[in-house]
């Protein structure tokens, strides 16, 4: 029998959560016997290569692209994991969800106090994707079926996630392993 | 003891309680861990996060407020309250602004310890992210209002312990705040770093400035045992389980 795909992405997240990944040492051996893995920063496969059973998501949604990847792992995925904070609940980007898009902007491109900017453009190149209005957490645009709280997730965390699911056993984190940082 | 008690059940275990007790009081004292977030050993009863919410006679009540009585009967660890209070602990997350990743009370946040007890890995509802407001103008304690969960403690404290009401409510429904007696900054008002009002908010709200991040990972208050573990510990070795 083929072994089960896992697909990774980082959306508006700092990396950390793949981090944690790679923090469960040596066992990510006993992980490569577990599984394939699919499209993922780990192996830099761009695309989709088949159906996945698992897919995990860092960070929330801050631009358009990020909202179009989240959706391909929706599609592409019979498992999708929110993991770590900033794709459960937005985390440091979603700080400026208080705060109007175009005052971030100009703050960071007209107006900080350190902008070098002649020109006086906000970039706005095509290739560029678009902001969304603020930061949305994963599950406020797709639906998500687990969620793996932390800033990083305790790599223990991460895997007693992946081979309870691996396994068709339930997510049950014991007290320790459920942290909000 | 010699004074009068009266006996109540709560969850199908008798315990004893002297009259004037709240259910709090007499649950904590047996070794029952009722949870709460705005009721305070130090501070009057004010019944303000429902968090403690039990069916007494299968009617829902604060149990920080509600006197006991003879014979009640109280439920308090049924799945459907449990659910009741989880969805309050998910409701202050979405309402406010919890960052817990960079606040300093976190591993010694009541709230998030509370989320954690319950087990809750995302809140059911949408995030708000209401535009909150700091103030750091005072030399010794700073307000950060986007983890204020308006449980009251710093308002009780600072009248009744400290006795200078620098805090109370102002606003009504979701425009509700923490204020100030003073117009326009915490360093205006008769507040001091070491009173009560300060070191009694369960959350990151109020806070001492230069305490940030004393307790290592793994050393702070609820990182390895859930809150309430410390009453449900003195609970009579007979009456367990």
């Amino acid at each position: 029998m083929a072994k089960p795909r896992i697909a990774t992405a980082s959306l508006a997240g700092c990396f950390g959560c793949h981090m944690s990944v790679l923090d469960i040492d040596e066992r990510i051996l006993d992980l490569i016997e577990l599984v394939e893995f699919d499209k993922s920063p780990i192996n830099d496969f761009k695309k989709f290569t088949g159906r996945c059973a698992i897919g995990l998501i860092e960070g929330g949604c801050c631009n358009a692209e990020n909202v179009h990847v989240l959706q391909e792992f929706r599609a592409n995925c019979d498992i999708l994991i929110s993991l770590g904070e900033c794709a459960i609940c937005g985390g440091i980007p979603a700080m400026r969800n208080t705060i109007p898009l175009r005052e971030c902007l100009e703050e960071a491109y007209l107006h900080g106090p350190t902008v070098h900017n002649p020109r006086g453009r906000i970039p706005d190149d095509p290739e560029i994707p678009r902001l969304l209005n603020r930061v949305y957490p994963c599950h406020e645009v797709v639906k998500v079926d687990y969620y793996i709280q932390g800033c990083p997730p305790p790599a223990d965390a991460i895997w007693a996630a992946l081979t309870a699911l691996l396994s068709n056993k339930p997510m049950e984190l014991p007290y320790e392993l459920l942290k909000y940082d | 003891m010699s004074e009068e008690t009266v006996s109540i059940t709560i969850d199908g275990v008798e315990i004893e309680a002297t009259p004037g007790q709240t259910i709090l009081q007499a649950a904590d004292a047996a070794g029952i861990y009722i949870p709460r977030l705005c009721a305070h050993p130090e501070l009057e009863a004010f019944g303000a996060c429902r968090v403690c919410t039990v069916k007494v006679n299968g009617r829902p009540q604060a149990a920080c407020t509600t006197p006991v009585a003879k014979g009640m009967m109280v439920e308090n660890d049924t799945s459907e309250l449990l659910e009741y209070r989880r969805s309050l602990i998910e409701m202050l997350f979405v309402e406010g602004n919890h960052f817990c990743m960079f606040c300093e009370r976190s591993g010694n946040c009541e709230l998030q310890a509370l989320a954690y007890r319950f087990g809750i890995t995302a809140p059911r509802h949408d995030y708000q992210y209401p535009v909150r407001t700091l103030d750091g103008s005072h030399p010794e304690v700073f307000i950060d209002r986007n983890r204020c969960i308006l449980c009251g403690r710093c308002v009780r404290a600072s009248r009744d312990v400290d006795g200078k009401h620098v805090f109370d409510f102002v606003g009504r429904g979701h425009e509700k705040r923490i204020w100030i007696d003073a117009e326009a900054r915490l360093a205006d008002t008769p507040l001091k770093g070491e009173d009560r009002a300060v070191s009694v908010c369960p959350v990151g709200a109020i806070l001492r400035k230069g305490t940030a991040y004393r307790d290592p990972i793994g050393r702070r208050a609820y990182d390895h045992r859930p809150i309430g573990s410390d009453i449900e510990a003195c609970r009579p070795a007979e009456k367990k389980g």
